[in-house]
């Protein structure tokens, strides 16, 4: 990102600030126009719309581009006509909008690349606007006013009526009503009305048994999962409702107790409260219509970053004061002990809430995606439905940004190679219309994207023949079916037996899997002919910080991501079991996993050899897969602070990254998931080295 | 793990190997809260909830087990034998707060 760069060329900072802006509302305007196309007659949403091309308008007038006013003013007009209820929004206007919208954007980008665009540039488009404006001049019915409109449903708050009345199983297992309702109450703003109608009198008193009962108010941006989830233990042992109701108006000046039913009213005198969240989320006020604009600022990413990088710095300074000062007294001193601790909380707390500042939801990246479904499924004559999930999910701005080429990529050909013609489906016992499913979830420290189609799957025969035929395996390769579907990751390779309009332009897989490693994260993929294929992106949540624990291996120190370490054990002697090729196992609870020794793939010497003698650290994979990884011994939990070696020296294998510990020495981060790749690839080398007959094993 | 992060959180805490060496523990000291992994030697964890809630001064001691992802049947028989509740192995440390959090008071 560039500095600011004040004085000497303000009109620049303003025009970048333009743009900037000009980005945001179109994307608005692309996810309300997907939007209105699913739902006809959304008058909100076509306000919306014309807010976003109406702010372009007015910026673009104040720095001269003429053409993009004249373009934007058309546009305009039609979308006034519609709002109020002059034209109707058919087929034929749709169609003429989403056309309008890319006409728009185009003249944007050309703005904003300082060219002047042609003068018949969307010319048929502004002519099918215009013809539009004439041909339905009168009005066509007075029936349908914006007043009358379905409001759109805000984005914002939701209100929750939950009915919590506890058995007595529930206080038998030690769980306590308070602190679930406390959970409650960090979700939102909770109105707590406690039902005493059950108490006996005082002589048919039972010490154990539950009388009491409580109805519950939650206003919170939060889905039903999360109320669920804070009833996750004791949903069998009490009656439990969990209902949304009407939702709170989206204009803050409108009353608000309205949609609210007056729980509060009937409440027993004293045992009813109100309890505000501890601080709203910067992002919860989007889509709250204006009040966005004033409760949140435009802010340069550069000084983002560097706050950032400056926290980071802080944690790193702050662990090693922490260090030397165990070291140095010896702990006699609480007060200073307590202290650090203190200090070492807010630290963290600090790293949370900066962190939090470039979170946004993948939603942004996501929107994009039902057009591109619609369009390329015209264009391939195929019938496609997308299916999104988990949008909310939130993952660092920069990831987002650089999601967006893969995902299209993914899309189109899911659609275009992985969808079969509706002939071929309905052949095949498949409904005819193809279904992709997009989702996203948090996986540990990571984020899971996962692009599925139930289309043909992979066609291994072409692919193999595909790849013998490019020289990239030879011709006597015996490859497992898995390393023939990774085969289309493989840099130059098309497979699409005529290169269409839609895929194929030289772009493959593997510039999707080099985006995707640049992110520090993988692609996989896995298909099965018939069924589908789903492609799996692992993308680090943040590129910044990591909770890691510190191992040691002879005199190296090494990290490993903690959320993935299950379990570490020293195993006896009969749990380990040598396989044939040199590999080792554990055996642990019956089942067999294999090892792992950090010291021989990164060649660390006078390290442990014996697992017996060290220590085995259990991992799991992202596949749902285990592995036991040996080291001499455990350091201890740390949360580091990710420096790119990338950036600072070249891509290690193995290694995903390195971080300064509290002592000052540098230790690197290990990648377990291509620690497999990494072992399996030495071990073949030694196997075709020392004993050519395993391989066939 | 657990050990760590609740150390880290500022909590006390006791660690023993086994269910019966657990049961030693408890004889001797009152705590918060219990936390078991299912499979222990000597005793395992569901046997060792049993115990705990057959009588005795953590009767009504919130216990929590540790489960894997696949381990649905436990969370069932770990509920069962009188747990609180259950924590999913692997676990993000603020999870784990988070959770116990949810049982035992601040």
């Amino acid at each position: 990102m560039s500095t600011p760069s004040f004085g000497s060329d303000e009109l620049a900072q303003f025009r970048r600030t333009f743009f900037e802006e000009c980005t945001e509302l179109l994307a608005d305007l692309e996810e309300r126009l997907g939007a209105l196309a699913a739902f006809s007659s959304d008058v909100e949403g076509l306000n919306a719309i014309f807010r976003a091309v109406h702010s372009v308008k007015a910026g673009a007038g104040a720095f001269g581009y003429t053409v993009l006013v004249g373009f934007a003013h058309r546009f305009e007009a039609l979308l006034d006509r519609l709002r109020d209820g002059k034209a109707e929004l058919d087929e034929r206007t749709l169609a003429a909008l989403v056309a309008a919208a890319d006409v728009f954007s185009a003249l944007v980008d050309l703005a904003r690349q300082g060219e002047t665009p042609a003068d018949d540039f969307g010319a048929d488009v502004a002519e099918e606007l215009c013809a539009l404006l004439d041909g339905e001049a009168a009005p066509a019915s007075a029936a349908r006013s914006a007043a009358s409109a379905p409001p759109a449903q805000p984005a914002g708050d939701r209100t929750y009526r939950i009915v919590f009345r506890p058995n007595a199983e529930l206080f038998r297992h030690a769980n306590e009503p308070l602190y679930l309702i406390r959970e409650l109450k960090g979700l939102g703003t909770l109105t707590v009305d406690c039902d005493l109608s059950r108490l006996p009198p005082f002589d048919a008193f039972a010490v154990d048994d539950a009388y009491l009962g409580w109805t519950m108010t939650l206003r919170a941006d939060c889905p039903p999962a999360a109320i669920a989830e804070v009833f996750e233990f004791v949903d069998d042992e009490c009656e439990l409702i969990v209902e949304e109701v009407g939702a709170v108006p989206a204009k803050p000046e409108e009353a608000v107790p309205a949609a609210v039913p007056e729980v509060t009213a009937t409440a027993i005198a004293g045992s009813s409260s109100e309890t505000k969240p501890a601080e709203s989320k910067p992002s919860d006020s989007k889509g709250a219509g204006k009040s966005a604009s004033i409760s949140s600022i435009r802010v340069d990413l550069y000084r983002v970053d560097r706050l950032v990088n400056m926290v980071g710095e802080l944690v790193i300074a702050q662990a090693m004061l922490a260090q030397q000062f165990t070291e140095s007294h010896d702990q006699d001193d609480p007060g200073a002990l307590q202290g650090f601790e203190h200090l070492a909380g807010l630290t963290r707390e600090l790293q949370e809430c900066v962190m939090a500042i470039r979170m946004q939801p993948v939603k942004s990246v996501f929107s994009r995606m039902p057009r591109l479904v619609r369009d390329v499924g015209h264009k391939t004559g195929k019938d496609v439905r997308l299916e999104m999930a988990g949008e909310q999910t939130e993952v660092d701005k920069t990831v987002i940004e650089e999601l967006a080429d893969p995902l299209t990529h993914m899309i189109r050909n899911a659609v275009d190679h992985g969808i079969e013609d509706a002939a071929t489906r309905l052949a095949a016992g498949k409904p005819a219309e193809g279904v992709i499913r997009l989702s996203a979830q948090h996986a540990g420290s990571n984020i899971l994207i996962h692009v599925e189609d139930d289309g043909a799957g992979l066609d291994r025969d072409r692919l193999l023949a595909k790849a013998i035929d490019k020289g990239i395996v030879p011709a006597s390769a015996k490859l497992s079916p898995e390393e023939i579907d990774e085969l289309i990751f493989a840099p130059g390779f098309s497979t699409a037996a005529a290169v269409t309009d839609v895929s194929g332009r030289g772009v493959g897989m593997d510039v999707v899997r080099r985006n995707v490693q640049a992110l520090g994260g993988r692609v996989q993929v896995m298909s099965t002919p018939g069924k589908g294929t789903r492609f799996t992106l692992v993308i680090p949540l943040t590129l910044a910080v990591l909770d890691g624990m510190v191992v040691a291996v002879g005199w190296e120190k090494y990290i490993l991501p903690l959320t993935s370490i299950v379990e570490s054990f020293r195993p006896g002697r009969g749990q380990i079991r040598v396989i044939p090729g040199g590999g080792e196992v554990v055996s642990i609870r019956g089942e067999f996993v294999r090892l792992i020794h950090l010291a021989r793939v990164f060649g660390v010497e006078e390290a442990v050899a014996d697992p017996c003698q060290g220590l085995v650290v259990l991992l799991e994979l992202a596949n749902g897969g285990k592995l036991g990884v040996v080291v001499d011994e455990l350091i201890g939990q740390q949360q580091v602070v990710i420096k790119s070696l990338q950036d600072n020296y070249d891509p290690v294998p193995g290694i995903s990254g390195a971080t300064i510990l509290g002592n000052g020495r540098v230790a690197l981060i290990v990648d377990i998931e291509e620690l497999t790749r990494l072992h399996d690839r030495s071990a073949r080398i030694a196997d075709t080295t020392r004993q050519p007959i395993a391989a066939n094993a | 793990m657990v050990s760590y992060t609740l150390k880290g959180a500022g909590f006390e805490v006791l660690e023993a190997e086994d269910g019966v060496k657990a049961l030693g523990v408890l004889a001797n000291t009152r705590v918060d809260l219990i936390i078991t992994d299912i499979n222990m030697p000597n005793m395992d964890g569901v046997t060792l909830v049993k115990r705990v809630r057959a009588g005795g001064n953590h009767a009504s001691t919130p216990i929590l087990i540790l489960t894997t992802e696949s381990g649905d049947e436990r969370k069932a028989s770990g509920k069962a034998a009188g747990a609180t509740g259950w924590i999913v192995k692997p676990f993000a440390p603020e999870k784990l707060l988070s959770v116990v959090n949810k049982v035992c008071p601040a």
